[in-house]
Formats: C-alpha cells, structure tokens, sequence
C-alpha cells in the first residue's frame, strides 16, 4: 500500500514540477473567430511559429459571432489578440467593445471567399437567381398575387420558377452560429426583401411590432433548410449521398471537393477566382481580422504576426493562402488595408455609418 | 414421451430468447467490424508519405524567398515545410552557399494524395506527367511517415502529426489524475467507512448518483465559469483541461471505489478491531489493500472515459490550432480527440487519412488502458 500511496505523491510531485515552469511560459497570441478564415489564420500562424523567434500563436475556430464576443470581453491578457470574421464587425459588436474597454481596434481585409451553392456532381447542372434561391428558403413569401405574405409553402423548384426542374427543394447550410449563414442572409434574403414592398410596407405600418420585415431574413424551419452544423465537411458528404439536394459552403471546400460536388450557376455566373475577386460572382465576401491594439507589445509577435498576413507571400496574387483557397484581394484594396495597418488605423462608430 | 403444450411454449420462448440475444450481438458485432475495417482501411495509407528528390541550389535569394531555392517546375510539389527550414539550414551551414544539392524533400500532400490514386487530390493537371514520370524513375518514393509521430499539427498535411496532441493528452491525464483520484478515494473512503449514515449523507451519495449522470458538456461549463473566469487559469492550458476532466470523473472514482470497499467482507473488519486495531489502521491495513484491484480498475476505466471526451474541453479552449507540444501545465494544449476532430473538418483531403490515423493512436491508447486495468485486476484479485 505504501508503494502506491508513493506512486500518487510522485505523479502529484510531476505536476507540480510541470506547474513551477510558469514563470518560464510566455504569452501565446490568442486568435479566435470564424471557421472560414480559420485554415488561412492558422497557416499564418505556423509560418510565424516555423521562423522559430516566436511561439506558434493559438488559433480557435468559434464562429465569426462568437469570435466577437470573447475579443469584446475586454482588454485583459487572457482575452484574445485577435479576432477573425467572415463578415464585417457590426455596429452592435463594436459599441460593445468600447463599452468594455477595448476602444482601439484595427480593421483588415484579408481576400475574398465565395459562398457557393453546390450540389453532387451526379445531378443535371442547375441555374438559380438569387431571388429563386430566396423564395425557396424565406420563412416567409410573398402570395400568388403578390399583395401579401404568406407561409413558404414551395417544395420543388418548379413552383418558384416553371424554368426550373421538377426537384424537391432541400438545402443543407450552415446554423445561425456561422458567419456563412450570416453572409447568406445578407446577400440573399436582406439584399432582395429590402427592395420589396410586400416585406417593407408591413414595416412601414408599424415600426416596432414589424421590425423584422425591414429586412427579412428568417430561414424556414419546416426541415426544407436544414442546419449541419460549423463542419462544411459534412455538408460535402450529405451531398453526395443525397443529389437532389443542394448544400451552402464556403468556396475553399469547393474546390478541395470538386471530385464529388459541382457549383450552381448563380445568377448566371459560375463561382470561380476570377469572378469571385471581380464582384461578378454575386455571392462573395471579404473575410477580415481585427487587431487589439491595447496588447501589441504586451503579447510578443503581434505586429509580426499582422505583417506577415498581410504579406504578399501570404495573400498575394501568387501567395501561400491562395493554394489553400483563399481569393486575394485587388493590388489597390492590398495597398490600403496595409497603409492602415503601418499607422494601426483605428476604426471608429463612423465607419459604420457608411456602407462598406 | 409427448410434451405437453405448455412446456413446449415454454421451450420456443427459450429459443426465441436465445435468439434475440444472438442477434443482438451479431449486429453489435458488425458495426464493430464495420467501424474497424473503414477505420483502418482509411488510416494505414496515412502511415506512408512521399518523398521527393529535388535540385536545392542555395544562395543569397533563398534566405528572402526560399521558394527561389527549387526550380519553378518543382516549387508546388514540395511540402512548403521543407521550404521553410531551407533558410535556417543555411544559417547553419554557411558552407552550403552558392552550391546546388540534390535532396530528399517532404512531397506536397497533393503529389502523395496522387500517387495514393486519392479521390480530390487537387494536383494540378500540368504536374500529373511530371509527378508520375518521377515516380516511375525513383525520385519520388514512399517512407514510413515518421513525422506522423514526431510533429504537432500543421496546416500543410503532410507535415502533421499527433505529437503535440498526445502531449497535451499525457498532460492532461496526469493532472485528472492528480486530482480526481486522492480526492474521489478519500471521498469514498469517508463515506463507506466513516459517515454516520444520516439524511445528509444520503442527500450526498444521491447527488454523485446524479453528477456521474450529467451531460459532459455542462462539466465544461462549470470549468469556465469556476477555473477560467474565477481562478484565473490560463484558457486553453492543460492545467484547465485537467481540472475540468477532473471534475467529470470525480463521481465515477467515487462510485466505483465505494462498490469496491463494500464488496469487502464485512468479518475483515470485525476480526481487525476485535485484535484492537483503531478505524483509521482497519481502514489503511486492511480494508484499502483487498479493495486495491477494484479501485483501480474504476479510477482507469473512469480516466479512460476522460482520456476520450471532447465536449468540456471545447468549452475551456483547448479545440483550437496549437501545434506546439505543451512545456508547462501552464501552455496551450490540445488533446488526442481534440486533434481528430479538428483534421475531420479539413478541406484538404490528406487530412482525411489522419483523421483515420489519429483515432487509430487514439483507440490504442484507450484500449491499452483498459487491458492494464483488466490485468491489474486480475493480478491483485483476491478470492474468498
């Protein structure tokens, strides 16, 4: 019995070893944020790790929302660094982050993605407009006469356009948690119920009670869309079981899978780098990161870390991030976002009185 | 002889019952098998990776770009890995300035997916000539991956291993140890041998019942909110992982230690004091050492459990990209489960593979654990 009592104190002695290193152990840069600028964030990352003067910053994949509200919580060194996000901060986020102290914060665009609409490879191409593809997911249409709204209650493709094939509607996308489902919302439902007067006259009537129908975008919930969770992987997969469906994803997952799924043409247009970069492509995002600025040269590897991003190794035309599926950004766009981050630009309550 | 009726029901109901039992089985068996044979089927490609012999020529360009050191027809079939290390080589080796060497480098994941003949490997078209011609002259060849087991995680697949992660995972455990088996035996000891037996104590076992019931995920919450956010435990460390994974297999510990005080015969006890001998000697001479093997095997099978579990560690930080292996409980870490579910929801297709291998290090870890616990309890068994 002894001996065990002995080997108990000495597996606790190990620890406590391990512990006494704290004084040793430096601070990590801490990154948190959206899942689709996480493998470009990461890659970074380990090329800032591999140069051996730092330690590899630690990188978490929690939701480009979720992101925000752990780099808001406030300045001290155990809140993260930097933040990724796969939509611009809102305006709700950065009052939130004043009120908690962490006032200056530099803005950085990165490249593009492209939200891609894609289906398995063994399915008969498919062409949509973004109004085809609203009506099939909106909680709520306009009725056959247009006058008022009713519950969407389309479950094939032809009921919506008489152009399109005789499939049942099933769309596998991402939950609310995502930045992919947030920039679907914008480009898809908000951008097409804001122009439409059967969502805004309702608005119009009464401006509290009808706030939502400003800019409608709530998704159906009757399992015609259905949320798979943050693994675009697992779309991939569904898809290829299930060819009538349709899947929302990330444009990087696309092209690492263009084996087994295919893009809907969207608008006329077929997601490709080209198209995405150039604004032609209707769905396309950029993808930013936010500094701290309170913790730069608190926290070692900081400003090389944001260099090293913004370097044209990393996201230039011919750039690492490319290969993994990262769409750079125009030379012009490239030149402004690192003037800001040579004078650590802050960004202030008036940049979000404009539209980006 | 003739049946009567009745007992002949009563025969086919045993045979049915038997029959349902078999089946039950059978089909457990063969999701089993399934699982297996995908598993590894998927996994053993991931033990081979391929090298490739390229033109190095160092000079004074490849210490600003070290892409400039492989002619531009190779530079995409080279683990960007290999690249990275070419400046430091060089530092190290002034000697090698301005000369040109033919060199073994780690191949891109995509050439290695390729050769493997990998659905989605995502090698271009204008390299597939060039990488197939390569191979069938040796320059390129498959070596055992040792880096599998000699790196952490990495962005480029065929650099990543589960090094750190298992690091992180010994680390962890250590620290769950540390903590939940002094405090979940003496918990235990306590009640079974000490505790008046009174509506408070009984208020007590029927919450660790319940706590050895709860969702794990809740544990991770708990975690947050109590080390993280209170005690000021660094997010992500192994130190918050441990505590929390602590936390979860308390109840367990304490369960299983007590099933194994009680199954100790009650006449030990009474013969120990009837010779004189105080609680506190019955308790440590006697009672602990017959109950030793039952104990153990509960505290492994428990530490198992949380050698496997993701879900709290989500919640304390440690699902991230931490390629480091952790220097101190202090560090950022991660965890073998952690590490399996970050490769799964990676693009890029070579990460499938270690998705496969990494559960594979993963299932023989556990498994060896729960041999050591079944041998342990057979070596200290006593019978009565």
């Amino acid at each position: 019995m002894k001996k065990q009592i002995i080997a108990i104190a000495a597996v606790a002695a190990t620890c406590f070893t391990l512990g006494a290193n704290i004084a040793q152990a430096e601070e990590n840069i801490q990154i948190v944020g959206s899942s689709t600028v996480y493998p470009f964030s990461s890659y970074v990352a380990e090329a800032l790790g591999a140069t051996g003067k730092f330690k590899t910053p630690v990188v978490e994949s929690t939701g480009s929302g979720g992101g925000m509200k752990l780099f808001c919580a406030g300045t001290s060194m155990d809140t993260p660094d930097f933040t990724n996000a796969s939509r611009r901060m809102k305006a709700k986020e950065f009052a939130k982050c004043q009120k908690n102290g962490v006032k200056d914060i530099t803005e950085m665009v990165v490249g593009y993605d492209g939200i891609a609409i894609a289906q398995s490879k063994k399915a008969p191409s498919i062409s949509l407009s973004r109004k085809d593809l609203m009506l099939a997911v909106a909680a709520e249409v306009p009725s056959k006469d247009g006058s008022h709204l009713v519950k969407n209650n389309y479950h094939f493709w032809n009921e919506i356009n008489p152009k399109l094939p005789h499939r049942a509607i099933r769309v596998y996308g991402p939950p609310t948690s995502s930045g992919t489902r947030d920039a679907f919302e914008d480009m898809i439902l908000k951008h097409l119920t804001k122009h439409m007067d059967v969502y805004t006259k309702l608005y119009k009537a009464d401006k509290k009670k009808n706030k939502a129908y400003k800019k409608y975008h709530k998704i159906r919930q009757d399992g015609v869309y259905i949320p798979s969770g943050e693994n675009d992987n697992l779309i991939v997969q569904k898809l290829a079981r299930d060819t009538s469906a349709l899947g929302i994803f990330g444009y990087s997952y696309l092209e690492e899978n263009s084996d087994s799924i295919s893009p809907a043409i969207i608008d006329g247009v077929i997601p490709t780098p080209e198209t995405i970069s150039g604004h032609t492509y209707p769905l396309s995002r950029s993808l930013y990161f936010y500094i701290k600025k309170s913790h730069i040269g608190k926290v070692p590897g900081m400003m090389e870390y944001a260099n090293l991003f913004m370097s044209d190794q990393m996201i230039g035309e011919d750039g690492e991030c490319t290969d993994i599926g990262l769409i750079p950004l125009p030379k012009e766009e490239l030149a402004h976002y690192r003037a800001n981050l040579k004078s650590l630009k802050n960004l202030t309550a008036a940049d979000f009185a404009k539209k980006h | 002889m003739s049946l009567s009726p009745q007992l002949k029901r009563r025969y086919r109901a045993d045979k049915r019952f038997k029959f349902y039992g078999l089946t039950a089985i059978v089909f457990a068996l063969c999701f089993l098998i399934f699982f297996f044979v995908d598993i590894i089927g998927k996994a053993v490609p991931a033990f081979e990776q391929a090298y490739i012999q390229v033109p190095v020529s160092y000079n004074q360009s490849v210490i600003h770009n070290y892409n400039r050191a492989i002619p531009k027809e190779y530079r995409r079939l080279v683990s960007k890995s290999f690249l990275r290390t070419l400046g430091q080589k060089l530092e190290a080796h002034p000697e090698l300035m301005n000369t040109t060497q033919e060199e073994w480098a780690l191949a891109n994941h995509r050439v290695d997916q390729f050769l493997k003949g990998h659905e989605g490997h995502g090698l271009k078209k204008k390299y597939r000539k060039t990488v197939e011609q390569m191979y069938q002259d040796g320059k390129i060849e498959f070596r055992f991956n040792t880096n599998f087991f000699t790196r952490g995680d990495s962005k480029m697949a065929e650099n990543a291993g589960v090094l750190a992660a298992a690091m992180g995972s010994i680390m962890v455990l250590l620290i769950t140890i540390a903590v939940s088996v002094p405090i979940g035996v003496m918990t235990a000891i306590y009640l079974e041998e000490f505790a008046p037996d009174n509506r408070f104590t009984q208020a007590i076992e029927v919450n660790i019942n319940n706590l050895a019931a709860i969702p794990s995920i809740l544990y991770g919450l708990l975690g947050l909110a109590i080390f993280i956010n209170v005690m000021g435990v660094p997010r992500s460390s192994a130190l918050a992982g441990g505590l929390t994974l602590a936390l979860m297999t308390l109840p367990v510990i304490i369960i299983s230690t007590r099933a194994a005080l009680r199954s100790v015969p009650q006449s030990i006890r009474d013969a120990a004091f009837g010779l004189g001998a105080s609680s506190l000697q019955v308790v440590i001479h006697h009672v602990l050492p017959l109950a030793f093997p039952g104990i153990l095997t509960g505290s492994i099978i428990g530490l198992a459990q949380a050698m496997g579990e993701t879900a709290p560690l989500l919640i304390v930080g440690m699902m991230a990209y931490i390629p480091d292996a952790p220097g101190s409980i202090f560090d950022a870490a991660t965890v073998l489960p952690a590490q399996v579910y970050t490769w799964s929801s990676e693009s890029i297709r070579a990460f499938e593979e270690r998705t496969a291998a990494g559960i594979l290090v993963l299932l023989t870890v556990l498994l060896s654990l729960n041999a050591l616990a079944v041998y342990l309890r057979k070596k200290f068994e006593v019978r009565w």
